[in-house]
């Protein structure tokens, strides 16, 4: 190993708050650059493609895939830094699970491309211009990344080594999991396990909550900005629907504790195989009708279930994505 | 070849289980498409269960209780009678036609309610056709 640690940092579908996050270590970001040597970071510091492509095989230490695989460019580049590292962590909700890209998959490209290109109301009448991955202007040969048809998750494409869930990951979860990496490529800890999900807890968002918690039992479903919610009480209590219940911990209560709602960025507890799933079981269950009529007349209170149970996850869902028949 | 449906069936211990029983030892013929996952409550039929069971490649699913006030454990069926419209929201937003997912409730006594539910969802799934679900996803995994 070099004497420095070599890391990169990748964006792929992503809005770049996951590059912030870690950026949102503060001073320990200065620590980060004395330990190690940044090879690759698009965001922050120059460099280009072809600098990953010259670099050997296994040559970086750690490197950090942040955003979902959307298009060609953002599974070529996985899987060059897959290849050149020995350690990949996918870092944040949409490399984890898809995240908010991942919602896309509700969609066909055709949907997709006919909403953002032909039919909006922002977009001269008549444009029948879409993007080709390959076109021919005046002469000249043009190549841009192909859209995929749907969304991925970074494991769909590659090995993955370790998973940092959040939306973004906290900072104090980032700067702890770079601690235990940094040790345990030095030789001073032992590396947790392979497809380990770290900085995070091993309990629901509940168990870290400080509302009080009394009865689930509700008659009507809000959203946050239609009622005047008691700061102290549970918030799905209150029929706010909150993902706490299906969600794995570590993120420091961060929405709860500011009178929002939890929207499962950190994916599904342990054991869990489908995160949206059991929020839809948990929300019918404290429903307090017996009335299949009133019942109904509850659950429309929810416009969109698939993206409120599914908000970060759609891709690692079971059926991953909107099936057109 | 006509297309035979596969289609996975929950059914509680209590009443809708004993019912189809009933339609066995009644001698009463049905189409042999649904097969039978007995559960102990249709409260223990988890939203899980029944995309799982899409996902691998079932043409419907088919869960079946106690009618409302007859639970063997007093409410368990309401709680099943709350999740399953979610489920259903859910369900269509995923492309999920819906005539693939049905919850009827079925007693001990009926028979021929069982066997008749069975053959109606059995025609409405034929009509549908195969689920695509299963083929789309290894076409996903496949094609990368």
């Amino acid at each position: 190993m070099a004497e420095k640690l070599q890391i990169a940092k990748y964006w792929g579908a992503a809005c770049g708050g996951c590059d912030v996050s870690l950026l949102d270590t503060n001073e320990f970001i200065l620590d980060i650059a004395a330990a190690a040597d940044i090879r690759f970071w698009p965001i922050a510091v120059d460099g280009k493609y072809s600098d990953l492509e010259a670099m050997d095989d296994g040559e970086l230490d750690v490197s950090f895939y942040n955003g979902a695989v959307r298009n060609s460019e953002n599974e070529h580049v996985a899987k060059l830094m897959r290849q050149k590292s020995k350690l990949l962590v996918a870092y944040g909700s949409c490399a984890h699970l898809g995240g908010i890209p991942g919602l896309a998959n509700l969609a066909s490209k055709d949907e997709i491309f006919d909403r953002a290109y032909l039919h909006n109301p922002s977009i001269q009448s008549g444009n029948e211009t879409v993007p080709l991955p390959e076109s021919t202007d005046d002469g000249y040969e043009l190549e841009i990344p192909a859209f995929y048809e749907r969304v991925y998750k970074l494991d769909d494409v590659v090995d993955v080594d370790y998973y940092l869930p959040g939306c973004p990951p906290a900072p104090t979860q980032v700067k702890a999991v770079v601690q235990v990496l940094v040790a345990a490529l030095t030789g001073q800890a032992e590396a947790p396990p392979k497809g380990a999900v770290v900085g995070a807890s091993e309990v629901a968002v509940c168990e870290d909550c400080p509302r009080t918690r009394e009865e689930k039992k509700v008659t009507k479903f809000y959203r946050p900005w239609q009622i005047i919610q008691d700061p102290e009480r549970c918030l799905l209590e209150q029929g706010i629907p909150c993902a706490g219940i299906v969600t794995r911990s570590g993120c420091g209560v961060r929405c709860p504790n500011t009178n929002m709602p939890c929207r499962g960025c950190y994916g599904p507890l342990p054991n869990v195989t489908d995160q949206g799933a059991k929020f839809v079981s948990a929300l019918g269950s404290i429903i307090d009708s017996k009335d299949p009529d009133e019942i109904e007349q509850i659950i429309a209170d929810i416009p969109d279930i698939a993206g409120l149970s599914y908000r970060f996850g759609l891709p690692a869902s079971l059926l991953q994505r909107k099936v057109t028949p | 070849m006509t297309f035979e449906p596969k289609i996975v069936g929950f059914l509680c211990n209590w009443c809708s289980y004993t019912g189809a029983d009933l339609a066995g030892t009644s001698r009463i013929q049905y189409a042999p498409n649904v097969r039978v996952i007995r559960v102990m409550c249709s409260a223990r039929v988890d939203p899980t269960f029944v995309i799982r069971a899409l996902e691998e490649g079932a043409d419907g699913v088919l869960i079946c209780g106690c009618h409302p006030g007859d639970c063997h454990y007093s409410e368990g069926n309401y709680k099943l009678m709350r999740r399953y419209p979610l489920l259903k929201k859910l369900l269509e937003e995923y492309g999920i036609e819906n005539d693939r997912v049905r919850l009827e409730w079925v007693s001990a006594s009926e028979g021929q309610r069982f066997a008749d539910i069975v053959n109606d969802m059995t025609e409405r799934v034929r009509e549908l056709g195969p689920s695509t679900i299963r083929p789309a996803l290894q076409a996903d995994a496949a094609g990368r």
